[in-house]
């Protein structure tokens, strides 16, 4: 085996995964560390990949050529849009993965990779230390040497299962916790916060009555994630529904001391947005039901997966309540819920590479650096997988802003803001949603990853041909204005107020007859579907894009006026202590940075650009 | 950054003066003095130049960083009120490295340090300013937050509606309301309304702070100029039986019931063949009517050129020699001028009722887009949960116009108000 590698990657999970793919598109020599092979691409959690704002990262990850949107459609087994019928900006698509087809795809994609070696073993030490590290020492003593190092080891950092008033230590079920790791981790006095979070009790589906239970069936016309895929790759099927009840309530009610997260053995936070069941009955004690949809996990498996009940409740009382029920009388639990406790590392030590600031070549990357979620992990898996090959192969870094990605969004909410409670994505997290859609991805990022070199020939290709076709038809819709009258002719409706307007503009009328401006424009008639509708969408969103593109110039100006790591905050004597501590941390790279700094005010901007440009002064003179 | 000095009370003669020296230096500056007394505390001192000499006895007053005005370290010499005193003292502190502030510098300190926001500073320069008690009144009010109050509560209710949408994007697929457009509705047409009362308010808050103009108009010699001088109780005006003594405007600033009033006497008003004549009329027509309120003496309302408004007043100018018609009043005996100064007071007291917190163009601006902005949220919601990204769009645009005047909003707020409301999580 081979051991000395450009990047090394310490996790196999989808953190992992997408870093070891991403630094080997650029080049690297890649090696990629975990405990088993077994583990690579595991869904720990809920078997879903996408959502709304999950969905959005997943498509950018696609369109810099990652392998998270193709795996996700050839595991697909339910696809449905989110919010289909709402603006194209806020809809989010959402499958349900084959769990052991995705953990499949995933292997064979990482060995039929051209230069990742996988590596099965148990990291112990690191060589070398801040600010260079070497590489690692395994379990067997063998030794592995890097340019690079990339940590994606999750919720491994001291980690310790709670069920009722049962504490295990250990990450996911049966994976044993990486202890001496976190040893060597708190050595390196990188700041730590504690998370937990939780899992719902897995149901055997042979033994739930489904007949009692509503269905929940996919899209009739899927969406796929990969700009490339055009339909499912496997049968696909529906989920149930059901609700719990008064009954179930009073059950969990009773027994509430008897939860690890109630009965006071877990203090650290969870997340909001995915309460337990104890949680929910606590905090909202009006509702006298909750819904739950019950996913299978895969074709051919018979496991269920609860979604709405997660829980650190001891196992007999998980049995009780599962079976107040309805469709869940008999049902027999295969694995009971569980909630966990984990160590993060406090993202803002990390600048917006991903790396640890005091470092030279150690990344940090998914649920280690306090998100959520696959699809958080994976965005940035690439972005460090990129930077850690960046620096292996001394190239220019690979950044992203708030205003080109989520993936923008995300790493600049951890780097700036940090986490109080595990990071998931939101649509409304992005100020520039209208303009960072779903459907532009592509547009948005496939010209910086060919430009990065992460993008392969056949997506660069089908690219370029999409992006012409697309140029064409708009250009041949803003050339060609029309009057009211000729449109009135039609059978358009508009007012008749003389004024000309652009055929670009008349898509955005709302239900507008396509065919009415394909009697126009030949050019775009001939378009394909699905950039027609691209087209109309990006008519209408064009005046708040135009109003945002606005807020973006001001934005994009603030991002070209760079802060040297060493700006010297206490000269600044106008400055609050508060805030130039804060900012001595956090380190801003840029201006835009610096403004959103939190409690950052607008004469503290204006004392750090003079500042600046006193430096730049003396510099010349 | 420099360390600063300043005289913070007027020049001239006075009981005490204070000097202000602030800046990161100010301690070890002002120590080159004498002894400091601890920092938030003050003491009696005996204040040396270089040399030893006594310059004066002073008290002291020694303020912290973060707990002074400018946010900066701060010492506060309180000195005899003498001119030499004054220039031996501050020459004594460029000696040991302060510098003479610039003006308003000690105020842009306390801005950069954000110890005041905007419009608080644009109200600490109207304090200083005020001469009359509604405008102290006024000044001190957006001085010491009220605009912030108030657009922190509206703010409150967009981030409220802001979330309410937002629930309904970003959980569509579990236990959220479908539709909050009712709810949605409620809450900015409230926030639409009352800026929208603010923005009306603007002009009489506005009056307030640069005080209203009152014309007085009429014929030549009609007593205008006497009328003036009796108002102001001196001969601020020449007067002549001449007609067409006055050319030029003649101002008077007067405090009528605490609101600041500037009466004007203006040409009178006939055809003239004079140049200097024809000018001044000109001129009086046109500050006539840009005026606040008009006074006629003895003429109707329709003096050409001039649109007048239906509270301007009409009086008998000759009151002395014509009691009997209506509104005598008379600038030769004095007759009615109480009466009628008392009228100009109502008149205008009953316009600063409706007056908004907001008195400077630019925060009115402000609060125009925003007000623009919800205008267009509430035409969108018509379109209902379909277009709620356009609609939240809007939302997000006035609140950012709301930030101008003031802070930030995050997203943490608005998902945590999204929290508090909802049960979320499948």
């Amino acid at each position: 085996m081979k051991h000395n590698f450009d990047v090394l990657v310490i996790g196999g999970g989808h953190a992992g995964c997408e870093a070891a793919h991403a630094a080997s598109r650029v080049n690297a020599n890649v090696g990629l560390i975990s405990l088993s092979v077994q583990d690579f691409g595991v869904m720990s959690c809920n078997p879903a990949i996408g959502g709304l704002g999950k969905g959005h990262l997943v498509r950018e990850i696609d369109a810099l050529d990652g392998i998270m949107g193709d795996l996700a459609d050839r595991a697909g087994i339910q696809f449905r849009l989110l919010n289909r019928k709402k603006g194209p900006a806020v809809q989010g698509l959402r499958t349900q993965a084959d769990r052991k087809l995705y953990q499949k795809g995933m292997l064979a994609r990482l060995r039929s990779a051209p230069r990742i070696t996988l590596i099965e073993g148990e990291v112990v030490s690191f060589l070398g230390s801040a600010p260079k590290f070497k590489g690692v020492k395994l379990a067997d003593g063998s030794k592995i040497f890097c340019s690079a190092l990339v940590l994606t080891t999750g919720t491994f950092l001291g980690g310790v299962i709670h069920i009722g008033d049962k504490k295990v230590s250990g990450g996911r079920m049966g994976a044993s916790a990486s202890i001496r790791l976190a040893e060597q981790l708190s050595d390196m006095s990188l700041p730590l916060g504690r998370l937990k979070t939780g899992t719902p009790p897995r149901l055997n589906g042979e033994t739930i009555r489904w007949d009692d239970l509503e269905k929940q069936d996919g899209d009739k016309i899927p969406s796929m994630f990969s700009f490339l895929n055009s339909s499912p790759f496997v049968q696909q099927i529906s989920c149930g529904i059901t609700h719990t009840n008064e009954r179930t309530h009073d059950i969990i009610r009773e027994n509430l001391s008897k939860s690890a997260m109630y009965g006071g053995s877990i203090e650290s936070v969870g997340p909001r947005y995915c309460p337990s069941i104890e949680d929910k009955i606590v905090r909202f004690a009006d509702k006298s039901s909750h819904q739950i949809f019950l996913e299978p996990e895969g074709l051919n498996t018979k496991t269920v997966y609860p979604n709405g009940i997660s829980t650190s409740l001891p196992v007999s009382v998980q049995e009780k309540y599962v079976h107040s029920i309805r469709g869940l009388e008999h049902a027999e639990i295969l694995q009971p819920g569980y909630a966990i406790e984990y160590d993060y590392i406090d993202p803002r030590c990390l600048n917006s590479t991903l790396r640890v600031q005091d470092t030279e070549n150690f990344f940090l990357a998914g649920q280690i650096n306090g998100t959520t979620g696959y699809e958080e992990a994976a965005a940035q898996g690439l972005v460090a997988g990129l930077n850690a090959a960046s620096i292996a192969l001394t190239k220019e870094s690979v950044t992203f802003s708030r205003s080109n990605s989520y993936i923008g969004v995300m790493i600049d909410d951890l780097t700036l803001r940090g986490v109080n409670e595990p990071y998931r994505m939101f649509t409304s997290r992005a100020e520039y949603r209208l303009t960072l859609r779903s459907d532009n991805a592509d547009q948005r990022l496939t010209p910086l990853g060919i430009n990065v070199g992460c993008v392969g020939e056949k997506r660069a290709e089908i690219f370029d041909k999409k992006n012409a076709l697309l140029s064409k038809g708009k250009d041949s819709l803003l050339g060609r204005s029309v009057t009211p009258q000729e449109l009135k002719n039609y059978g358009v409706n508009v007012r008749l107020d003389g004024q000309r307007r652009s055929l670009f503009h008349v898509l955005s009328i709302p239900n507008i007859d396509i065919e009415t401006i394909c009697l126009f424009s030949r050019d775009f008639s001939d378009l394909e579907d699905d950039l027609k509708r691209q087209l109309i969408i990006e008519s209408t969103y064009s005046n708040y894009v135009a109003r945002q593109e606005k807020d973006l110039e001001s934005l994009k100006r603030d991002e070209k006026i760079k802060i040297p790591d060493n700006f010297d905050y206490g000269s600044l004597s106008g400055l609050s202590n508060e805030l130039s501590s804060k900012l001595k941390v956090i380190k801003p790279s840029t201006l835009a940075h610096a403004g959103r700094v939190e409690g950052m005010t607008p004469s503290a901007l204006i004392l750090i650009l003079s500042k600046l440009k006193k430096n730049e002064l003396s510099r010349s003179a | 950054m420099d360390t600063i000095f300043a005289l913070a009370t007027p020049q001239g003669k006075s009981g005490v003066a204070v000097i202000r020296v602030s800046g990161p230096e100010a301690f070890e500056i002002s120590k080159k003095l004498c002894l400091l007394p601890k920092e938030q505390t003050f003491g009696l001192r005996r204040l040396r130049d270089r040399t030893g000499q006594i310059l004066d006895e002073a008290l002291v007053l020694v303020f912290g960083a973060g707990r002074s005005f400018t946010g900066e370290p701060t010492v506060e010499f309180h000195i005899h009120g003498s001119l030499a005193i004054y220039r031996s003292v501050s020459d004594s502190l460029k000696y040991a490295g302060g510098r003479l502030a610039e003006k308003g510098e000690f105020t842009r300190r306390a801005l950069e340090s954000g110890r005041l926001d905007l419009s608080q500073v644009e109200a600490l320069s109207d304090l200083i300013e005020s001469e009359t008690e509604v405008q102290q009144k006024q000044a001190l009010d957006v001085f010491i937050g009220s605009i912030a109050k108030k657009v922190d509560n509206w703010r409150r209710d967009l981030v409220q509606a802001a979330a309410l949408l937002e629930a309904v994007i970003d959980f569509a697929d579990e236990e959220v309301p479908e539709d909050v457009t009712w709810e949605v509705h409620k809450l900015l047409e409230n926030v639409r309304v009352e800026i929208g009362a603010e923005i009306e308010g603007f002009a009489a808050a506005e009056r307030i702070r640069t005080g209203f103009e009152v014309a007085i108009v009429g014929l030549p010699n009609a007593g205008k100029s006497t009328l003036l001088n009796a108002i102001s109780g001196k001969e601020v005006a020449l007067t002549s039986a001449l007609a067409g003594t006055t050319r030029d405007i003649i101002e008077v600033k007067m405090d009528l019931r605490g609101l600041a009033v500037t009466f004007l006497d203006t040409a009178g008003i006939r055809d003239s063949q004079d140049p200097l004549e024809k000018m001044g009329i000109d001129r009086a027509v046109d500050r006539a009517n840009k005026a606040d309120l008009r006074i006629f003496i003895d003429t109707g309302k329709d003096i050409s050129g001039i649109a007048a408004t239906d509270d301007d007043i009409i009086i008998n100018g000759k009151g002395d020699l014509f009691p009997d018609k209506e509104f005598p009043v008379s600038g030769k005996t004095g007759l009615g001028v109480d009466v009628l100064l008392n009228k100009i007071a109502d008149v205008l007291a009953e316009r600063t009722v409706k007056a908004g917190i907001v008195s400077h163009q630019r925060q009115k601006d402000s609060l125009q887009r925003g007000y623009y902005d919800l205008e267009a949220a509430i035409g969108l919601l018509v379109g209902g949960p379909d277009i709620y990204d356009l609609t939240a769009e809007e939302i997000r645009s006035a609140l950012r116009s709301l930030e101008m005047l003031l802070g930030h909003v995050g997203v943490e707020v608005l998902l945590g108000e999204i929290f508090s409301r909802f049960c979320l999580g499948k």
